[in-house]
C-alpha cells in the first residue's frame, strides 16, 4: 500500500470517527448532566430514557413517520415535478419568465409558518400540509435548474444549431444534461425544506385538529408533558432529514460520477 | 499541391458586420473559398477573423454583404466547425459526442457507427470511443472536435483558432495530422489563426487581415509540396514566414493608422 492510499484511508477513517466521537461525547455530557443533577424527565429525560421510549412507543411513533415521510417524499416529487418545469418553461419563453418569476420569489420569501394556517382553512387537512411542504421545497429547484439552463455553454448551443436541432431536442439533448449538476444540487436543498415544509404544516394542523404526522406527536407530547417522547419523535425527525439528504446525494454521486467535477475525486 | 478546383465554393462580397455595440468588426470583407484549398484566415486578434468564420457558418447574420454559396440550396452546404476550445459534452462519452451530428441529422445510432468508429480512428481515437471527455488531455479533446466535425463529411471545414490553447509540441502534432486529414478528405478547409508559423505551414493560400474594423489586407499563395518536418526546417518555410510576418506588420500598421 503506497503512502497516498494510506494517508486516503486514514482521511476516510477519520471522517466516520470524529463525528462519531462528537456524538458520544455529547450524549455522555448529556447523561452525566440529567444523572448528577437528578434533573427530572418531564424537564430533562436521559439518552437512556429516550431510547427506552423510542423502543416503547415504536408502534405510534413509526405510523406517525410514515405520514410525515409520505407527505415529505410527495412534496419534494412535486418540487422536482414543478421546479424543474418551470424553469423549463421559463427558459422558452421570456414572457412566463417575466410574469411568473416574481410571483415564485413571494411565494419562497413568505414564511411558510404563516402561510400554513391560512391553507388550512381553505384545504383539505392532507392538501394543506402537502402544499406547505411542497412551497418550501420547489424554489430551489427552481432557481437552481434555471441557473444551470441559462449557463449553457454558447459555443455548444451554436453548434446544435448548425446542425439543425429543434428547440426540442436543443432542451432535450443539451440544456437539461447540461443542468443536470445544479438541478441535483436544487434538489438536495428541497429534500430538506421539503421535510421542514411538512413539520411546520402539522404543527399548524395539529393545534387546529386531527393529525398523526410526527410534528403533531411532537406538540401533542408537548401539551402532554410526555417530554421524553418528543424527544423520540424530534430524533427520528432528524435521523429522516440526514436519510433524505444522503438519499439525494447518492443520486447525484451515481448520475454525475463519471463526468462532472463535483463528483470526482481527485488523485493526488 | 494545386487544389483540386478552383470554383468558389463560398463567396463574401463586400460583407461588413456591426455589433449591437455600436463596434464595427467587419468593413466590406471580399473573400473566396476555392474548392479543395487550406485557406489561413491570418491577422491580429481583434480583427474579425473569427466574424468572419461565424458568418460564413451560418452563426451570425452579416450586417451587409452577401456571402453566396456555389450550390444555392443550403441543405447542400455542410458545414464542419471547430471551435477554439473543444466545445464537447462532459456527460457524453467521446462515442457519443462525434456521434451528435449524425444523431442531429437523424442517423440511428447503428446505422451511425461505422462511421463514427472511421472517424475516431481517423484521428486515432478509436480506441477511446468509450472515454469522457475529462479522461483525456487537451490535444485528444480537440481531436474528438476535429472528429465531430468530419463526421459529416462536410463540403467545407470551417476551424477558429482550433489549436490556440494547445502546447507546442501536441500543436505540432496536430497540425501534421491535419495536412494528413485534408489531403485524404480533400476537404476544404478555412483555418483562423494569428500564429504566421502555423499559417504557413498549413495553407495554400493565407489571407492577411487588418484589425478594427477587419477587412483583407493581403493574400500570400504558399507554393510547398510537401508538408513535413522537412519543410518546417527549410529555407523555403523560413522564407515563407518572413513574407507573412511583413505582411502582418504592414497589416497590423494599417490598422493601427486607421
Amino acid at each position: 500500500m503506497s503512502e497516498a492510499s494510506a494517508n486516503d484511508r486514514r482521511e476516510q477513517v477519520l471522517r466516520i470517527l470524529a463525528p462519531v466521537g462528537v456524538l458520544a461525547f455529547g450524549v455522555l455530557a448529556w447523561d452525566l448532566v440529567v444523572r448528577i443533577n437528578a434533573i427530572p424527565p418531564y424537564l430533562l429525560p436521559g439518552p437512556g430514557l429516550v431510547m427506552a421510549t423510542l423502543w416503547s412507543d415504536w408502534g405510534i411513533l413509526w405510523t406517525s413517520l410514515l405520514a410525515t415521510l409520505a407527505t415529505t417524499v410527495e412534496g419534494l416529487l412535486l418540487a422536482a415535478v414543478g421546479g424543474i418545469g418551470l424553469a423549463v418553461l421559463f427558459n422558452q419563453s421570456r414572457l412566463i419568465e417575466h410574469s411568473l418569476y416574481p410571483y415564485a420569489v413571494i411565494l419562497q420569501v413568505t414564511p411558510v409558518v404563516a402561510i400554513a394556517p391560512l391553507l388550512l382553512i381553505y384545504l383539505p387537512q392532507q392538501a394543506a400540509v402537502l402544499t406547505c411542504a411542497w412551497i418550501v421545497a420547489f424554489f430551489p429547484v427552481l432557481a437552481n435548474t434555471t441557473l444551470g439552463l441559462n449557463s449553457v455553454d454558447h459555443n455548444l448551443a451554436d453548434l446544435f444549431r448548425l446542425y439543425g436541432a429543434s428547440r426540442w431536442r436543443m432542451l432535450w439533448e443539451l440544456k437539461l444534461p447540461a443542468a443536470l449538476p445544479q438541478m441535483l444540487a436544487g434538489l438536495r436543498i428541497a429534500g430538506g425544506l421539503s421535510l421542514i415544509g411538512a413539520v411546520v404544516a402539522e404543527i399548524a394542523a395539529g393545534s387546529a385538529g386531527a393529525g398523526s404526522g410526527l410534528a403533531f406527536r411532537i406538540a401533542e407530547s408537548g401539551y402532554r408533558l410526555n417530554i421524553p417522547r418528543m424527544f423520540a419523535a424530534l430524533l427520528l425527525l432528524s435521523l429522516t432529514g440526514i436519510v433524505i439528504f444522503m438519499l439525494l446525494s447518492l443520486l447525484s454521486l451515481l448520475l454525475l460520477r463519471r463526468w462532472h467535477e463535483s463528483a470526482i475525486t481527485r488523485e493526488s | 499541391m494545386a487544389p483540386s478546383s478552383s470554383a468558389p465554393v463560398v463567396a463574401l462580397r463586400g460583407v461588413g458586420k456591426v455589433f449591437g455595440t455600436g463596434t464595427l468588426a467587419l468593413d466590406s470583407l471580399d473573400l473566396e473559398v476555392r474548392g479543395g484549398e487550406f485557406l489561413s484566415l491570418l491577422g491580429p486578434s481583434g480583427c474579425g477573423k473569427s466574424t468572419a468564420l461565424r458568418i460564413v457558418a451560418g452563426l451570425s447574420e452579416p450586417s451587409r454583404g452577401t456571402v453566396s454559396w456555389q450550390d444555392s440550396d443550403r441543405a447542400h452546404r455542410s458545414i464542419g466547425f471547430v471551435f477554439q476550445e473543444p466545445t464537447l459534452m462532459p456527460w457524453a462519452t467521446v462515442f457519443s459526442n462525434v456521434f451528435l451530428p449524425l444523431k442531429l441529422e437523424g442517423v440511428d445510432k447503428a446505422a451511425a457507427t461505422p462511421r463514427v468508429m472511421e472517424t475516431l480512428a481517423r484521428v486515432g481515437l478509436a480506441e477511446f470511443a468509450g472515454a469522457y471527455p475529462r479522461e483525456l488531455s487537451g490535444g485528444m479533446r480537440m481531436r474528438v472536435s476535429i472528429a465531430r466535425a468530419l463526421v459529416t463529411a462536410p463540403r467545407i471545414l470551417l476551424m477558429d483558432e482550433p489549436f490556440a490553447a494547445l502546447d507546442e509540441i501536441t500543436r505540432f502534432k496536430l497540425n501534421d495530422d491535419l495536412v494528413v486529414l485534408w489531403r485524404e478528405l480533400r476537404t476544404t478547409v478555412v483555418f483562423v489563426t494569428h500564429s504566421v508559423f502555423e499559417s504557413v505551414y498549413l495553407s495554400n493560400r493565407i489571407v492577411v487581415m487588418t484589425g478594427r474594423p477587419g477587412r483583407v489586407s493581403s493574400e500570400l499563395l504558399i507554393d510547398a509540396p510537401s508538408r513535413d518536418a522537412t519543410f518546417r526546417t527549410s529555407a523555403e518555410y523560413a522564407g515563407y514566414c518572413r513574407l507573412a510576418s511583413e505582411a502582418l506588420g504592414r497589416a497590423m500598421g494599417a490598422g493601427a493608422a486607421a
